[in-house]
């Protein structure tokens, strides 16, 4: 076990944890950020993404000593709200179902907006598929990244 | 029907409505609600808390205006939890932005309700059974809740019952130009005012709705689009350690743990526990117990269910079918169908298979249990909380009110949180380590231990005369898991001068389940595959076809043309387009698509456009009934396209997303469009009314794009390029 500094939505976090123990863990248990969801634990469906650096990662499978020096961004830290764009889009096209896999989806549909602000159909799919949604919101998830990329 | 003729309020109650927090209480549920007789407090702890405070059990007015409505159904994504606080408000007239729907305690005797509204209560969300079910009972809710709220403002204000008008969470008496808030009537409300009885003609037509159809929001997607959403994943205690179980990998084998030392000595690890099913391992974090169980040795006995694999299975149903046909558990039997294949002009048949399907909510199976001397208590993602409620009662000696039952959001369902397995290992875990306890599913441990749709193979066979006509319908299913093989088996809606409908179970000893739709996405599949054969045979349009088999059945013909003209049913396609067409009812709702399909140079279907209809009577929440199709006919196609559990000398040989598939957001469809069909009769089933669709309609799609028939699920690229040979 060791200690490590974590810089989680703005703010610092001394925790300790064996540097191989995953993020993903680390931010439910440790800090209890209970947004990010584990799901596969092989980095297979995109529930647990966060993102280092606006990069959008799985936690699940990140060694929490990949993240110490870097910017971790969860669900709970995408705005003070909870009205991002991209969660006002969600909101306005009924997104979730059982809504268990929307955080890794808004965290990697927020990252696609970022790198690409007006992303077409074939952008959009290619970018979320690694994101599993069972309840098969799929057409909606499309419809509101289209609809975030108008709000802007 | 009559529940709220049983209605008693107790005169002392009278003494709270001095207080700020009132109640309007007035429950069609049949029980003897009086304080004075207390059978029910003496019964259960959490209808006696509930009086306690005062609280009435659906419906809790302030005097600010704002009316917590109680849930008493299993929000898995379905929407229902929204749906009937609407049924509520619908009747008591309320400001909707005014209401907050909590969830209700497990309790039954107080919150059930039988199927359709009759029979024994259940809290039990499974077969799309909730707003059809809830319907009537909870506007009579609203109803007596309304009048109970007027009755009192015309005492006051002594004017005729009559005068009075609500709207929008007011009271008003347009004669004097008086009106009050809900809230603010409550000062002078009177509950010892005796009740009327509601009746279903007694309660507002569907012509005066102003929010039943109206409200396209529900109230869990904020929270669910900001992480806040609470799954029993999420809960934290005090105290508490975590579990995981590493379980048999052949149903029922035993475990011999080989290497308990080692573990014991493993970091974080409190305790290494032997079940009759697997190992457990409790540990300071799950980290701890994760690391471990990559760890584990365990040997284990041999079992039944060693001798069974999926692909041999399959051919033992075929030789079983050609030695006989026999039926050995008839579903419907109509008509001299013996005499119609004797008589046949020809008879067509052809097999069908589909192979076990796994439940795959993206939130794995988990439970937080906490077990004192005489108490538990459980944090669950559960589709039946009173039944597990019951089973952990009975597992630990306890009374059933010395268990009390969380219920949180539930990650999926799918018909796999309808059993309570996972909340009694978490309870023993708890009971043994006497701490609270997270019980933790790996994705590997929820698959590998699944309950699965059943294995099954199809025979459908068909009479022809010499008219073209099908006189005779067979339809045998070979399969294992008992009652769940033949549901959807039935044709209602086809007329067969005669028919015989069954099922030959042999058990696998495989653990088979409830799946979204149950049996009705293999027999549909088969069904809606094998008319088109017929169709193709006769010389007939599969619209055609359909049409005059439901000739009598005019709601059904309805959706079906409905999707006929969505989809331009009969309209060339492009090059490399093949279009199909299926019905299926489920749930008594009645639907049908039209879907487009290409071939990827892989030999991979694509299913481009998908058009659907459903009549689903009196649509309490359209958007959701939209999503829920969408979300239905998705999880379909993702059944049809790419999902297989197959077991090889009883074991499960997938382990996770790599190798069992889910669709992905890449493969959906360009265009799903969904029409619903208005109608006035008492609601239907929506939550499943996607998934029995899509099977034939893709099946038969591929006919019409190669004249080839594909009739084993799921429609693979291998088995794409054996089709095509």
């Amino acid at each position: 076990m060791e200690k490590m500094i974590l810089k989680v939505n703005g703010k610092s976090h001394e925790v300790e944890a064996a540097p191989s123990d995953t993020l993903l863990w680390v931010i439910r248990e440790k800090l209890k950020l209970t947004g990010t969801k584990y799901s596969c634990g092989k980095a297979i469906c995109g529930s647990c993404t966060v993102h280092l650096d606006g990069t959008p990662v799985r936690s699940c499978v990140a060694p929490v000593a990949s993240a110490t020096n870097k910017e971790i961004t969860t669900i709970e830290g995408l705005s003070e709200s909870g009205l991002h764009p991209v969660q006002k889009a969600w909101i306005e096209e009924q997104v979730a179902q059982c809504g268990y896999c929307q955080s890794g989806q808004i965290m990697q549909a927020v990252a696609l907006l970022n790198k690409n602000s007006n992303p077409s159909r074939e952008e959009i799919v290619g970018y979320m598929k690694g994101n599993l949604c069972r309840c098969g919101a799929y057409m909606r998830i499309i419809k509101a990244i289209e609809k975030a990329s108008e709000l802007g | 029907m009559n529940d709220h003729k049983n209605i008693k309020v107790d005169s002392s109650r009278r003494k709270f409505l001095r207080n700020a927090s009132v109640l309007v209480s007035f429950a069609s549920v049949p029980i003897s609600f009086s304080l004075a007789g207390c059978e029910l407090e003496a019964q259960d702890s959490i209808a006696r808390e509930l009086l306690q405070k005062e609280l009435n059990i659906w419906v809790h007015l302030k005097e600010d205006d704002t009316v917590t409505i109680s849930n008493p159904t299993s929000e898995m994504g379905q929407g229902s939890m929204t749906a009937l606080a609407l049924l509520i408000a619908e009747e008591m007239d309320l400001d909707w932005s005014k209401v907050n729907i909590i969830n209700s305690p497990a309790v039954p005797d107080l919150f059930g309700v039988g199927w359709n509204g009759r029979g024994s209560k259940s809290m039990i969300t499974v077969g799309s059974r909730t707003v059809r079910s809830y319907y009537t009972m909870l506007r009579q809710v609203g109803a007596q809740s309304r009048y109970a709220l007027l009755k009192s403002t015309a005492n006051e204000w002594s004017v005729p019952f009559d005068q009075l008008r609500t709207h929008n969470g007011f009271i008003s008496h347009p004669d004097s130009g008086k009106s009050i808030s809900y809230g603010q009537s409550l000062a002078f409300f009177d509950d010892g005012i005796k009740m009327p009885d509601f009746d279903e003609n007694s309660l507002k037509q569907p012509k005066h709705f102003k929010l039943i159809g109206k409200i396209n929001t529900r109230v869990d997607v904020p929270e669910k689009s900001d992480g806040s959403a609470i799954y029993s994943i999420d809960i934290d205690l005090p105290s508490m350690v975590y579990g995981v179980i590493t379980r048999s990998p052949v149903n029922g084998s035993k475990p011999k743990l080989m290497n308990k030392q080692e573990l014991e000595g493993m970091p974080g690890i409190i305790k290494v526990e032997m079940l009759d099913h697997g190992v457990a391992l409790i540990g300071q974090t799950v980290q701890d117990v994760l690391n471990a169980k990559g760890s584990i040795e365990i040997e284990w006995s041999s079992a039944p269910a060693d001798e069974h694999s999926s692909g041999e299975a399959f051919m033992s149903y075929v030789k079983q079918a050609d030695q006989s046909e026999v039926i050995n558990n008839m579903i419907s039997e109509d008509g001299p169908v013996e005499e119609a294949f004797r008589n046949a002009t020809q008879v067509l048949k052809a097999d069908y298979f589909n192979e076990y399907v796994y439940h795959a909510q993206m939130e794995p199976l988990n439970a937080v249990a906490n077990v004192k001397d005489n108490t538990a208590e459980i944090w669950l993602g559960t589709q039946a909380p009173g039944n597990a409620r019951s089973a952990i009662a009975n597992h630990l000696g306890l009374k059933e009110d010395e268990v009390k039952v969380h219920r949180t959001y539930l990650g999926g369902g799918f018909g796999r949180r309808s059993r309570h397995d996972y909340a009694i290992e978490a309870i023993e875990l708890s009971k043994r380590i006497k701490k609270p306890v997270k019980l933790l599913w790996t994705r590997e441990d929820d698959l590998q231990y699944g309950m699965y749709r059943p294995l099954c193979m199809q025979r459908m066979s068909a009479a022809i005369n010499d008219q073209g006509q099908v006189v005779g319908w067979k339809h045998v299913i070979y399969g294992t898991g008992g009652g769940l093989l033949g549901s959807g088996a039935r044709v209602e809606f086809y007329d067969f001068p005669s028919h015989a409908i069954g099922v030959n179970n042999i058990d696998h000893g495989i653990r088979t389940k409830h799946w979204r739709a149950v049996g009705h996405g293999p027999n549909k599949f088969a069904i809606e595959a094998f008319l088109d054969e017929v169709a193709e045979k006769t010389g007939k349009d599969p619209l055609e076809i359909r049409l005059e088999l439901m000739k009598n059945h005019p709601r059904a013909k309805a959706v079906l043309q409905k999707a006929a003209e969505m989809g331009r049913w009969g309209d060339p396609r492009p090059d490399g387009v093949g279009v199909g067409l299926a019905f299926a009812e489920r749930s008594d709702s009645l639907a049908a698509c039209v879907c487009e399909i290409s071939l990827t140079e892989d030999s991979e279907i694509r299913v481009r456009k998908v058009w659907a209809a459903l009549d689903g009577g009196v649509i309490v929440h359209p958007d959701n009934t939209i999503a829920q199709m969408e979300g239905g006919i998705i999880m379909g196609m993702s059944s049809v396209l790419k999902e297989k559990v197959t077991i090889k000398d009883g074991k499960i040989q997938q382990s996770n997303f790599h190798d069992y598939e889910l669709l992905r957001i890449d493969e959906a469809p360009e265009v799903l469009e969904v029409a619903l069909i208005d109608s006035t009769e008492h609601p239907t089933g929506i939550g499943e009314s996607g998934v029995p669709i899509i099977g034939g309609a893709i099946a038969n799609a591929f006919a019409n794009l190669t004249g080839k028939r594909l009739r084993h699920m799921p429609f693979t690229s291998d088995r794409i390029k054996e089709a095509l040979g």
